[in-house]
């Protein structure tokens, strides 16, 4: 039985490891709360109320009741009114809604007819999301029993429908460039988050804080080298992307590359904030996961973010990884400029900046 | 050699309820080699860590080369160079590329920065190994490349944390050798250890016991002033004898070094070998006992209680 005794004295000092690592042992415990919560929530396939907008040519009793037909369904969210197609198409383009509905101003006539030879309206879909766009195809063919005794015809779709983006309804074309946002994620924070703390790991910060180097420029040479890299890896999970997968890339250079550094900026500045308060490289790992799944599930890189609830979504918008995914997309599929969507862009802005004040601050040039 | 190197009045830091120091005063002339002696946790790395500025004291106040600290610390960096005691350089990177990182750090032109990498290099012994990585290299090596990082700059002030703790006694001579050569240029040097033959070669010691100083001089004055004489003890026994002698109040400690005990008797004790005759079994015939000149791990021994035998009516006083 000696060797029953080995192992359980081997099992008791782990037990008292754990016990006095207390990150580690609340990893253990916060891990599946986290889990449970991040995928309950987010893994949400049926999804409601898709902003949309509406460009209504009839503006008569007519097109009033098909859009409360339309809104009755809850499966969209109709939130904004173009006055033309350009309009529509810009407001989709900017991310604003995801599909809007046109209306033509032969509406009554279209629906009135003894037998419908053509459909009522035609939505205009932005396809670059698999599961909203599925969600709109849905309205294809609901029933237009605007009024008791207007007979139905199977044969013609109530809508026409045109997807923007990704016609062919490819997963790769919305996968890849959220992709981006993902490994960006988990390289960046955790090389920045394990970089500060291995020299304190090592004992090279002891050394360092008796030369003149100051603290701020310790965390900008340490971080600036990491920029390169982000912009190396997104260029190879763009370029085969679309070698391989025939993902277009339609935005311009200087605007993925501009929404990039934007992302690995903000991302750099949250590995660094952990890197001040984690005390081991385990710790700075562990806590990048902590970022990383939220990043991952309630980005909208996984499951689409209008699926999510509302508190679900808060917590998603305080993510940079969130607002980048809406930008990267916007710029590669939709060829959307960074001034098309001000609100993520400044986001990420105030992020960094706010982000590196808190992190300079706090590392202190001392061992106190 | 106006001001002090050093000047530390009150100086207190407190972790917790704990006092790693307590009110030391110091003062370190310039050009000398000032030790640290001190057992494990009596404080030396703590004080060497408040005078490089590393850490904030609690109370009192430092003067480091005419400078404030903390207030100045910015200000000291140029001029203070600092080994630490765990090698503090980048194991991943050769010994060029550690230097030229330093000597980049502490904003050195370039054509100073070469010509300084050569000139230490050579000095240490280490031109062979520049492309070595720093990983690689022996205890005694490392500690070279880690004084060359630190007097890259040329320092008037360097403080070395127990700098040889790692490196056998052949490697510490000549690591001695060279801080001497650097003394006789005209840099201060602090140094702490809690070996004997190292604090010998200071020209100026202060024992450090529980934060606190307990003594202060050169080794010799130390000795001289020491308040116990030190009697050998050469015969059978010793391992009854030890417990026997350390029941008697005027007896400070007793070491056993082989055949012989090596006793420290209380200096208000006259005549001390014909008192320890007469107070215990040691033997006309069986035992010689000889007065002989104090070590300074005696001195080290009646200033720190260290010994497993503080007797307690005995006062410590320095």
């Amino acid at each position: 039985m000696a060797w029953l005794m080995r192992i359980s004295a081997i099992m008791g000092k782990e037990l008292r490891h754990l016990s006095r690592d207390r990150l580690t042992f609340g990893m253990v415990v916060m891990l599946p709360l986290l889990q449970l919560l991040l995928f309950g929530y987010a893994i949400n396939n049926n999804v409601r109320d898709i902003p949309v907008g509406v460009v209504d040519l009839a503006q008569n009793s007519d097109s009033r009741a098909l859009i409360a037909a339309v809104k009755a369904t809850q499966v969209v969210n109709l939130s904004a009114a173009y006055a033309g197609i350009i309009d529509a198409e810009r407001a989709i383009t900017r991310g604003e809604v995801r599909a809007v509905l046109v209306l033509p101003a032969d509406l009554a006539q279209r629906l009135h007819q003894p037998t419908r030879t053509q459909p009522a309206g035609q939505w205009l879909i932005d396809g670059s999301d698999n599961v909203i766009a599925s969600a709109l195809l849905s309205l294809r063919d609901m029933p237009l029993a605007l009024r008791p005794g207007l007979p139905q015809v199977r044969a013609i779709p109530s809508f026409e429908t045109v997807l923007y983006f990704n016609p062919e309804r490819r997963t790769p074309v919305n996968i890849v460039p959220g992709l981006i946002a993902v490994i960006l994620t988990m390289t960046m924070i955790l090389f920045t988050a394990t970089a500060i703390v291995r020299e304190r790991e090592r004992g090279n910060l002891e050394l360092l804080i008796t030369t003149p180097v100051s603290s701020l420029e310790l965390m900008l040479g340490k971080i600036a080298p990491y920029i390169l890299i982000g912009l190396l890896q997104m260029a190879i999970i763009l370029g085969l992307g679309h070698v391989a997968f025939d993902v277009p890339i339609n935005g311009s250079l200087l605007a993925i590359v501009g929404a990039t550094l934007l992302f690995i900026a903000a991302s750099l500045t949250l590995g660094l904030m952990i890197s001040t308060s984690a005390k081991t490289q385990l710790q700075a790992t562990q806590m990048t996961v902590f970022i990383l799944l939220p990043s991952i599930l309630l980005s909208g890189f996984m499951f689409p973010f209008e699926g999510m609830p509302a508190p679900a979504q808060w917590i998603a918008e305080v993510l940079p990884a969130t607002h980048f995914v809406r930008m990267i997309r916007g710029v590669v599929l939709r060829d959307a400029s960074l001034a098309d969507m001000p609100l993520d862009t400044v986001f990420l802005c105030l992020f960094t900046g706010v982000g590196l004040v808190a992190a300079t601050l706090k590392f202190r040039k001392s061992l106190d | 050699m106006s001001t002090p190197a050093i000047e530390a009045r009150g100086l207190t830091r407190r972790f917790g309820s704990y006092t790693a120091v307590d009110q030391l005063d110091l003062r370190i002339p310039r050009g000398c080699i000032y030790g640290f002696l001190g057992p494990n946790g009596s404080g030396k790395s703590t004080t060497i860590r408040l005078l490089t500025g590393l850490l904030t004291p609690n109370a009192g106040h430092i003067n480091i080369l005419g400078l404030e600290l903390p207030r100045q610390a910015e200000a000291l960096r140029h001029r203070i160079g600092y080994m630490t005691q765990k090698f503090s350089l980048y194991g991943d990177l050769t010994l060029d590329e550690n230097l030229r990182f330093i000597a980049r750090i502490y904003g050195l032109p370039r054509a100073r920065a070469r010509t300084r990498v050569e000139t230490l290099l050579q000095r240490y012994g280490l031109t062979r190994h520049r492309r070595q990585l720093a990983d690689t290299l022996s205890g005694g090596q490392r500690q070279r490349l880690a004084l060359a990082a630190a007097t890259l700059h040329e320092p008037e002030l360097l403080f070395l944390d127990e700098p040889t703790s790692a490196v056998d006694p052949e490697n510490r001579r000549d690591f001695w050798e060279k801080l001497f050569d650097l003394s006789d240029a005209g840099t201060t040097i602090l140094v702490s250890t809690h070996y004997m033959d190292e604090a010998e070669r200071c020209h100026y010691l202060a024992i450090l016991e529980a934060g606190r100083k307990r003594a202060d001089g050169t080794p010799q004055q130390l000795m001289e002033d020491m308040n116990a004489n030190v009697v050998e003890v050469q015969g059978g026994g010793q391992r009854q004898l030890k417990t026997e002698l350390l029941q008697l109040q005027g007896v400070r400690s007793v070491a056993q070094l082989g055949e012989q005990l090596r006793v420290l008797v209380d200096k208000r004790i006259d005549a001390p070998l014909d008192w320890l005759r007469a107070n215990s079994s040691l033997g006309k015939d069986t035992h010689t006992l000889t007065l002989v000149r104090p070590s300074l791990e005696d001195v080290f021994v009646t200033c720190t209680n260290n010994a497993d035998s503080a007797p307690p009516a005995a006062p410590v006083d320095s």
